[in-house]
Parts: C-alpha cells; structure tokens; sequence
C-alpha cells in the first residue's frame, strides 16, 4: 500500500502550526494583579564609592592569583623535594600532602579571585535577558520537510518495501552474537547446587588459616578460637571462592556449658564445635568470639550468636543459626570433618527451602 | 549625589542587620554541636601504693590477701565476684596487674586499663605467688619481644585472627553489651604477647601450639611498624573507619561546601 503514496500524501503528517495563543475568554485576569516591581534600584558597593576601597579589592583580586602561581611553583617543587620512594610506603604521604596542597592554592587562588573580581569590581548592574523561542520559522520548517520528502522520493524508502523491511529484519537480528558471547559469562555449573555444598567432606582435615596444617584436638585448650579452612583448600583452583564458602571457626568451650540438640551431640567432640564464619544474614565473616559470654558477633549488622545453645541467633536481624560443621579426630588425633554443612552456609537465596 | 547614595546605602544596611556569615556561623555551630556530642568520653580515677618487697611468694601471698583475694578467695578458687586463678599462670597475672586492669575498681562489663596499682616487683611477687599455686603459662621469652620479626607475616596473621575485633589498624571496636576490644597503639610487646597466650576477659585463647611463638613475635613487628609509622594516607582520624570520617566530611566538608556557596550567591558590599 505504501508504494501506491503519491508524493503530496508524504510528509503532511507535520501540520504548520501558528505560535499559541489564549482562547478568548479562558484567561483569568485579575483587576487586582500585582504588577512586576522589576529589579530593586541599584545599590553602589563600597568599591565604587571609595577609591581607596577600590584599590584595595583589586590588590586582593591580584594577590589570590598571585598566590595561585605559588601554588603551581610549590606542588611541582614539592614533587622533586619529597620524591616516592620504592619500598617506602611512608614516603608517599609527605609527597602527597605537599603536592596536594601546592595544587590546592593553585585552583582555590584562581576560583577565589575570580570570584571576588566579579563580586567587588565588575559591573554590578543587573541585567535581564528574555528567553528565545525554540520554534524554526516557516520557511525553515517547510525546508526540512521538503528534505525529508525528496530523501524518501531518491531512494525509494517508502516505495521498494522488499528493501526496506529486509533491512529492518536485518538491524534486528545482528545484535544476537553479543548475547550468545556474554550468555558465557554465568556460571558453567547450576549456581544452585554450587550454593548448597561446600569443599567439606568426610574425612576432609580442619586446618589453620592460611598456613593449612591439621589441628590435632589436643591443641585447642580451652577458650581457644582457631579460624579454619578445609585441607587442600590453597591448592584448589578457585581458592577464594572456596574459602568464601568453606570458612569455619573453631572454638572450645567446657563441655558442660555446651547445650546440644539430642541429634547434634555427636557432632562435636569433647567441647569442641565448629560452625560456619559467613553469617546467614548476608554473609560477613561472623568471628568476633567471646569466650566468656560464648557470644558470636557479626560486626556488619550487630547479629548475635550463642555458641553455647547451637549457634542460635540472640539479637540482630539474622534469620537462621549459623550452620553447624559436623566433627571428630582421625587415627592420628586431628580433627577432621564427618561430612559437608547439612544446611546451605550463608544467607538465603530464592531457591533455598527454610 | 554621592551623598544621598551613602544614605541609601547606610539605610540599607540597617535592614539587612544580619552579617552575611552569619548563616556560616551558625551552621557551623550546630554541626560541631551535634557532632561534639558523640565524641564524649569519660576517665577513671587513680590510686597509688608503694612497699617494698623480700621474699617473692611470701609478699606476694600478702599481696594477694590483701588486694585480691575478696574476690578471688584466699585459697585462688574463685567466688562469686571473681574467677579462680588456678592454673592462669604468671602470664595472665602480669598481663592483668601491669596493665592496671587488676585490682577491679568496680564490677563492670568489662575491666578498663587503668594506671598501674603496684610497683614492678610488687608484680613480680604477685605472679610468682600465683604461679606457685598451679601451673599455667610463664612470662614470654625477651626474644620473641624484640618487634624484629616478619611484619608483612605478622600482619597477615593479625587480618585473620585479630582484626575481626581489634580493628585491621589495631584501634580497637565494639563488641557487645557494652564490651570491647581495646586499642593496641603503644601497648607493650609483653602485654601482647600474654593476651595472646591466656585469652583475657573475653578475648579467646591463642596458644603457642595454633599460633607459634615466632608468629606472634611477627604479630608484634606488625603492631610495633604501625605505632612507629605514621599513616600513609594522612590524618588518619583513629582509624575508626566510617564513623569518624563520615563526621569529619560532615562537618568540614559539607559545612565549607554551604559557607562557600553563601559567598558565591551574597552580594558584595
């Protein structure tokens, strides 16, 4: 239907428009209108009465830029006069502070004299300036419709539809590499099973952060706090995110303070627990222990967690008690892990049930 | 003509009565007072006793009877209003009185430092009194105290156990119901060193079998480089982190930001 448009139809959808005026009759007009009262009349200021006053503000204006020029001077001697020194990190603050400064009277010297030249000598009269109408005139708006018009009419745009809705089907479609490329990006695996398991196993050995050696049982006296990794973890390829998951703290307390559920109470042994550092609001590393209170902290948003009553949350916004880590000793008397957490670690996540 | 100007003027002036920093001022007088409030703090009292001493455990037993042991009790068992010190050893108890956290001046969340209460050998006397009770962690080795060890291990160490509570720059935090971590500028290496070994108040054991003698002589370096190293990035404010540069940006920030758009927008005289 389009290529049956004559050359009048094209382009008539921009109407000419005259500039906009008030129906008669619509305007409310009020007899007691307050006029305009235009600018207050001008007050003289101090620099244009006194002479002296005057000089005064203009040896300011001069000296703020003269000082700028010192600035300049100052932050490039103070560049070679404190140079950073490799391996001495506290070399860097007197460069800093110096450079810093001499930029500083350099940019305030400038803005400030400016500012004051234009506040105290410049012409204080206030000027209005209306603003101008944003609408082309005839003669510019028929010009730009008989362009858009001839463009139409040279190459066929409106007529030769096969071309056009080609082109159309085209420019939709290229940007499909783009996605099949960034789609690479998310993880290769289901993020919801990476979220439900950790590097825990049975058997896997507790050890110290970050050197990774076992920690026998017998080496956590009482009151001990030891913040530990699964052995393996700094061989891992993604070591970090591991960690981020596995990160568990390890504490002993009097096993007559330890108040366990009847399914949990071999999960720890004698007085020693271990339980998840990443909190299950939104996952800070929870290990601020108080060995006297058995009080967990989360420094981040003030959760609390009593160790001594399964981790469960005494103040704060977390939701859940922190995850238990299920533990006994080897042969050889480390400490090792019964299985994985029976519970995702850290905060929630849509998938998760609980 | 000029006359009549000033007049004007003059006029003028006496309606606009009001400096034009005077929106400044007082600006900057209620940010100060609202942020002077949290910066509040209160000291505690001293006392002084001085004696000399003979014979260790027999004046340290007198010691202890007369300073310690209502709370205590006289046989070290505990009561209700203090713990047993069977088995704390020297360590704790000169960790303890040296830092002037011993004797209690008041029953509390937590003990405060405190100037010392005893002289060096009325201290030596104590512990080696409590020592001779029961057996428990001894004075640290002077060549673990040295601050000559690895500081970039030392503070590795520090990031994972110690930084949770005492601050990453060692100034200290918050912990609960009124408890806290202490600041660890310009404590002394032996103090370190004993509360990593006995785990004082709240703070958890850190024994020699998980972090090694020679780890906590690197923890020490550490500290040591941060209390002979000034900031590298300036003022460092206490190193309090959000809080204290949030009020310092608050009110020196934001408060010159407002004086110099009023400048900006008054007119001249």
């Amino acid at each position: 239907m389009a290529e049956h448009h004559d050359s009048a139809t094209v382009g008539t959808a921009v109407e000419k428009s005259a500039a906009a005026e008030d129906a008669p009759g619509t305007a409310v007009i009020r007899s007691d209108q307050i006029e305009n009262p235009g600018f207050p009349p001008y007050r003289a200021r101090i620099t244009e009465l006194d002479p002296a006053k005057e000089k005064r503000a203009e040896r300011t204006v001069s000296t703020l830029f003269f000082l700028s020029v010192i600035g300049t001077v100052l932050a490039v001697a103070a560049y070679i006069a404190f140079p950073i020194v490799e391996g001495d990190p506290s070399s860097v603050r007197l460069n800093n502070l110096f450079v810093g400064l001499g930029i500083t009277l350099a940019l305030l010297g400038i803005g400030f004299g400016a500012v004051h030249w234009s506040k105290a000598l410049m012409d204080g009269h206030d000027i209005p300036e209306a603003r101008h109408p944003t609408r082309g005139s005839d003669a510019t708006r028929a010009r730009a419709v008989e362009i858009f018009h001839l463009g139409n009419v040279e190459s066929g745009f409106g007529r030769r539809t096969l071309i056009r809705n080609s082109l159309i089907g085209s420019l939709v479609l290229f940007p499909i590499p783009a996605i099949a490329l960034f789609r690479d990006l998310a993880p290769a695996d289901d993020p919801v099973g990476l979220l439900k398991h950790t590097m825990w196993k049975e058997g896997t050995r507790l050890t110290r952060d970050p050197s990774g050696t076992p920690i026998k049982a017998s080496e956590v006296t009482l009151g001990s706090a030891f913040h530990v990794i699964p052995e393996g973890l700094n061989e891992v390829e993604h070591k970090l995110e591991e960690k981020a998951k596995a990160a568990v703290l390890l504490m002993r307390l009097k096993p007559e303070d330890l108040n366990e559920a009847p399914d949990r109470e071999s999960w720890s042994y004698d007085g020693i627990v271990a339980y998840s550092k990443i909190c299950t609001h939104v996952g800070c590393p929870v290990a601020l222990y108080e060995q006297q209170t058995h009080h967990l902290l989360c420094p981040c948003h003030q959760s609390q967690f009593d160790v001594s009553n399964g981790a469960k949350v005494i103040f704060g916004p977390a939701k859940r008690p922190l995850p238990q880590l299920p533990i006994s000793i080897d042969d050889e008397g480390y400490l090792v892990a019964q299985s994985d957490f029976h519970e995702p670690v850290g905060p929630s996540f849509w998938e998760r049930k609980l | 003509m000029a006359k009549s100007t000033i007049s004007r003027w003059a006029s003028k002036r006496s309606v606009n009565r009001r400096h034009p920093l005077a929106s400044v001022a007082l600006i900057t007088i209620g940010l100060l007072t609202t942020g002077g409030a949290y910066a509040l703090a209160t000291t505690s009292a001293t006392a002084e006793t001085s004696t000399e001493s003979t014979a260790l455990v027999e004046e340290g037993g007198k010691l202890f009877a007369a300073n310690c042991a209502s709370c205590h009790g006289l046989n070290l068992g505990g009561t209700e209003a203090g713990p047993s010190l069977l088995g704390v050893g020297a360590a704790s108890v000169e960790f303890q009185v040296a830092t002037g956290r011993m004797p209690l001046a008041a029953q509390g969340p937590q003990a405060p430092v405190k100037p010392e209460q005893f002289t060096d050998e009325q201290v030596e006397a104590l512990y080696t009194f409590v020592a001779a009770q029961a057996p428990g962690p001894g004075i640290p080795d002077e060549e673990y105290l040295q601050a000559d060890g690895d500081a970039a291990d030392g503070a590795e160490l520090f990031r994972i156990n110690c930084a949770m509570c005492h601050n990453v720059a060692g100034a200290g935090g918050a912990l609960t119901e009124g408890k806290y971590a202490p600041s660890l500028a310009g404590v002394e290496a032996i103090h370190i060193y004993e509360a990593m070994v006995t785990g004082p108040q709240n703070m958890p054991v850190f024994n020699d079998m998980n972090i090694t003698p020679e780890e906590k002589a690197n923890i020490i370096t550490y500290l040591k480089y941060l209390d002979n190293n000034p900031s590298v990035g300036g003022f460092d404010l206490g190193n309090l982190g959000p809080v204290s540069e949030g009020l310092f940006i608050w009110i020196f920030g934001l408060g010159s930001i407002v004086a110099i758009t009023i400048w900006l927008t008054a007119r001249s005289n």
